[in-house]
């Protein structure tokens, strides 16, 4: 060997860091083009700007980056300007681009009034550890993201990227081993297995061809953490399956990505052959002798094939349906192969990990759940986006310092956490710390990170119900509980929602909740109940409202509301609320005030909508029979 | 090769071979655990009908005896609190989904749900589950069988059988969770399926009365006895 792996890392690095730099010496616009980023407009406004530009001739690049985990303030764009702090601006639109573009980059006023944060420190405005937000993230894995181009591999190299790779390649696998094992990093695709357990064993196993799989299947609906990582900062994960790779001895991985993921899979597709070029991938990696290459198997997007043996079989052409372990993956997976599956999430670690230390890396988070949770914070929270806190950040936290506590002055309620598989927590239990052992506890998961919260609106029955009845549709149907039992207990929550529930429905679901839960041959089947169960222990006031007095507290079960209008709030001078209902139900008194056929209403909300808020005289009554009560009480 | 091991179930001493399955062992020794979906010859145990469970003593939980291999000291037993309820609770789940009516069975009085009913004193008919509705479907195209899928119990034995014995690949499933059934593909009639419907194999191993000899289904015509 000539030169060593640290050295020719070290020339990539120079030359990765002379073309950033070169390029960073005039004014730079970066557009965030995450999914989440162009759903609410970043392609139009990256042309905005690239107009505005050309029009005033002016030498700017405009370039995309990924998500920063603002989305709530989507599109986002950071301007760097030679001179000023880079600062970073939310909820674009054509209006502000062209502003920005004249007062900022043509002119050098750069418009603070609208700037959300900048990411220099400086005298004239806040950065992120300003804000509450900032204090109590701590970001690992998406420190990069939305602050690099994805699509360059020289940005991420000039940032220490695949330093760890360099590093690796002139250590023992065993001593590889010997580091993830005692960073105690556990999995974060939602079991918390320990990562250096399982790559152990695949290394142990005996046959020597072997797999690297990266399982960005992410079926949670509304979690998005893996495409962001995968969309933002590839080369990251794609440096943690080297490692990976190198420690258990494989010379081909995969990454599984949903096929709903077109952008992840490009940017990936395109960080591999990136990789390949530099070197950094494919045959004698380095200079160092170490084959390894990666390819991406596009999954159809079934639930059930995030788990990982219904993934592999899937990607063996057979049906995405899982099998009984042992044996596990390590011992028989891809092919048949020993398989090391991993998160997304699990692999972007890694790098950090072993460039930073073992040590390093305890230093957050908890004991035995080390290091950071990525969550996805939607629902009912101010802040909605991509979060990262160490392990042991309570729930409260997160919500009410990270995600500004819930909007419209509504009473928060619950906090749904870890997917459908997961659990809905109430307040009282808000000062859980977030960490895989004491979500479990209290009834709910880590999951893969998926975090709603509901406020006084949601009902908790319907909720449940709509949590089994996702998992309900993407069980495979191989084992009887999951099959069969998942049904049993989502027609039984679908009669609760429609007061049609009776003495001892809750007994039965709450049996039936807990022998699926005990006799799936998955973890589907295995996780499916917890929203039921979570429910049933902390809001078993509101299953009984809807199953003894027909009611539904949070007036969220539409069989169970009535809409009624006030009459002593009615203006009788105004039509709008007629002239919003689609059937006709709304008609006009005798004595000019408005009221409401219930035959014919079909409680589409609209009038509720429509009433000026001056009047505020639409109200929904449950149980339905109220109205009756209302209207005599009136015409008394 | 194979070391014998030395193990306890249900208070019996019964000596396998290491590696063993437990639910083989038991059967084989006159123990009776109730399965649907267990074939011996596979390699990797369906373990779909959750029928199974017994209690090993220092595992927490039930565990399914179809995939459980033996060893040495091993302490099961094939009744407990616990067991009995999952195996309840999963009979009653395969009931509710099931074409009932077995005077007009093919498989009375040797089907398999039949005996589990009797051996573990169930009853055919639960109180706490509602019926599901079934779709029926019957396929009497083929010259040999007939193949009733409100009947089926997604055994997976037909399928493996099929699949791996007689190597045709006809048999197969689609669709999932709920609507989950064996087919042939493209759902064509058996008779126009490339195996025409002509060995019966999968009738052979079909556990109740999904899959059955034409001959025998004669006796649909039979006495009227109730189920
Ligand atoms: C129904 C089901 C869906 C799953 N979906 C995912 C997924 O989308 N992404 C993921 O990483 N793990 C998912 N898992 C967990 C995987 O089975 C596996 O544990 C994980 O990928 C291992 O990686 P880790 O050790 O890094 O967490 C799922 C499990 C189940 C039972």
């Amino acid at each position: 060997m000539s030169v060593s792996a640290k050295d020719s890392y070290q020339k990539l690095k120079t030359a990765a860091q002379e073309k950033v730099k070169s390029l960073n010496d005039r004014p730079v616009v970066w557009v965030g083009t995450a999914t989440c980023g162009k759903a609410a407009g970043a392609v139009d406004v990256r042309e905005f700007f690239k107009e505005e530009i050309e029009k005033r001739g002016l030498d700017v690049r405009v370039m995309e980056i990924g998500c920063m985990g603002h989305c709530y303030a989507e599109p986002l764009v950071i301007i760097a300007k030679p001179g000023h702090p880079r600062l970073c601006y939310g909820y674009l639109d054509e209006g502000l681009t062209r502003r920005l573009v004249q007062d900022f980059l043509e002119g050098d006023d750069p418009c603070y009034e609208f700037a959300l944060v900048a990411l220099d420190p400086n005298d004239f405005f806040p950065t992120f550890t300003d804000f509450p937000r900032g204090v109590y993230e701590k970001k690992i894995i998406l420190e990069d993201c939305g602050f690099i181009d994805p699509e360059s591999i020289d940005e991420y190299i000039a940032r220490d990227g695949y330093e760890a790779v360099a590093g690796v390649l002139e250590m023992e696998p065993e001593e590889v081993l010997r580091q993830v094992k005692a960073s105690t990093l556990r999995g974060r695709g939602g079991a918390g297995f320990p990562a250096g357990v399982k790559w152990e064993a695949c290394r142990k196993a005996a046959e020597k061809t072997r797999y690297v799989i990266c399982n960005a299947d992410e079926g949670d609906p509304g979690a998005f953490m893996d495409r962001s990582i995968l969309e933002s900062n590839p080369h990251l994960v794609i440096e943690g399956m080297v490692i990976c790779a190198y420690t258990v001895e494989a010379a081909q991985g995969y990454f599984y990505i949903r096929s709903e993921y077109p952008q992840a899979v490009r940017r990936v597709n395109n960080a591999l052959e990136q990789a390949r070029d530099k070197g950094l991938l494919g045959n004698n990696i380095l200079g160092s002798g170490f084959n390894f290459d990666i390819e991406v198997f596009e999954g159809s997007g079934a639930f059930v094939c995030g788990e990982g043996s219904a993934l592999v079989s899937s990607m063996e052409g057979e049906m995405g349906v899982p099998r009984h372990k042992p044996p596990r993956l390590t011992a028989s997976g891809f092919r048949g192969k020993p398989t090391v599956l991993n998160n997304v999430k699990t692999f972007a670690y890694v790098p950090h990990i072993l460039r930073k230390g073992v040590e390093w890396f305890k230093n957050t988070g908890t004991e035995k759940s080390p290091g950071t949770a990525v969550f996805t914070l939607v629902g009912k929270v101010t802040n909605q986006g991509l979060v990262e806190v160490p392990m042991g950040t309570t729930l409260r936290q997160l919500i009410f310092d990270v995600g500004e506590s819930v909007p419209n002055e509504k009473e928060f309620k619950a906090v749904q956490i870890g997917g459908p598989s997961g659990g809905c927590l109430p307040e009282s239990v808000l000062d859980t710390p977030i960490d895989f052992d004491s979500l479990y506890d209290a009834g709910a998961i880590m999951g893969s990170g998926g975090l709603v919260v509901l406020d006084e609106d949601d009902c908790m029955v319907a909720i449940a119900r709509y949590f089994l009845e996702f998992t309900q549709q993407e069980s495979c149907g191989r084992c009887t509980f999951c099959r069969l039992g998942t049904k049993h207990m989502l027609d039984i929550l679908t009669a609760i929602t429609r007061g049609e529930g009776e003495q001892g429905s809750l007994e039965i679901l709450q049996e039936l909740a807990e022998d699926v839960k005990n006799g799936s041959l998955c973890n589907l089947g295995g996780t499916a109940p917890n929203p039921v169960l979570t429910t049933l222990r902390y809001f078993g006031d509101e299953y009984e409202a809807h199953i003894k007095e027909r009611r539904c507290p949070a007036l969220m079960c539409t069989h169970l509301v009535a809409f009624y209008i006030i009459p002593q709030k009615c203006s009788k001078l105004c039509n709008a609320c007629v002239g919003s209902c689609p059937t006709e139900a709304i008609y006009t008194r005798d004595d000019g005030l408005k009221a409401i056929n219930q035959e014919k209403c079909v409680k589409c909300n609209s009038c509720l909508k429509a009433c000026p808020p001056e009047y505020n005289a639409v109200v929904k009554l449950s149980p339905p029979e109220l109205v009756e009560e209302r209207e005599r009480e009136n015409n008394k | 090769m194979s070391a014998k091991v030395t193990l306890t179930i249900d208070e019996k001493e019964i000596r396998a071979a290491n590696g063993d399955i437990l639910l083989w062992t038991a059967l084989e020794n006159g123990i009776y655990i109730p399965n649907l979906c267990a074939v011996k010859e596979r390699e990797m145990p369906a373990a779909s009908c959750r029928l199974c469970f017994v209690e090993v003593e220092g595992k927490k939980k039930p565990v399914t005896a179809c995939t459980q291999p033996v060893a040495e000291g091993m302490v099961v037993n094939t009744r407990s609190p616990r067991v009995d309820r999952l195996v309840k609770t999963a009979f009653e789940l395969l009931i509710s989904d099931h074409r009932l009516g077995c005077s007009k069975c093919p498989k009375n009085k040797s089907c398999e749900l039949q005996k589990i009913a009797k051996e573990r004193g169930f009853r055919l008919k639960s109180k706490r589950l509602k019926r599901l509705p079934k779709k029926e479907y019957i396929d009497d195209s083929a010259e040999l069988f007939i193949f009733d899928r409100s009947r089926c119990v997604l055994c997976e034995r037909c399928v493996w059988m099929d699949r791996h014995v007689v190597n045709s690949g006809v048999l197969g499933f689609s669709r999932r969770g709920i609507e989950r059934s064996v087919t042939t593909f493209m759902e064509k009639k058996l008779a126009q399926s490339p195996c025409a419907g002509k060995c019966g194999k999968c009738v052979e191993v079909c556990p109740v009365g999904a899959l059955s000899f034409k001959d025998k289904s004669e006796r649909e015509n039979g006495s009227p006895e109730g189920p």
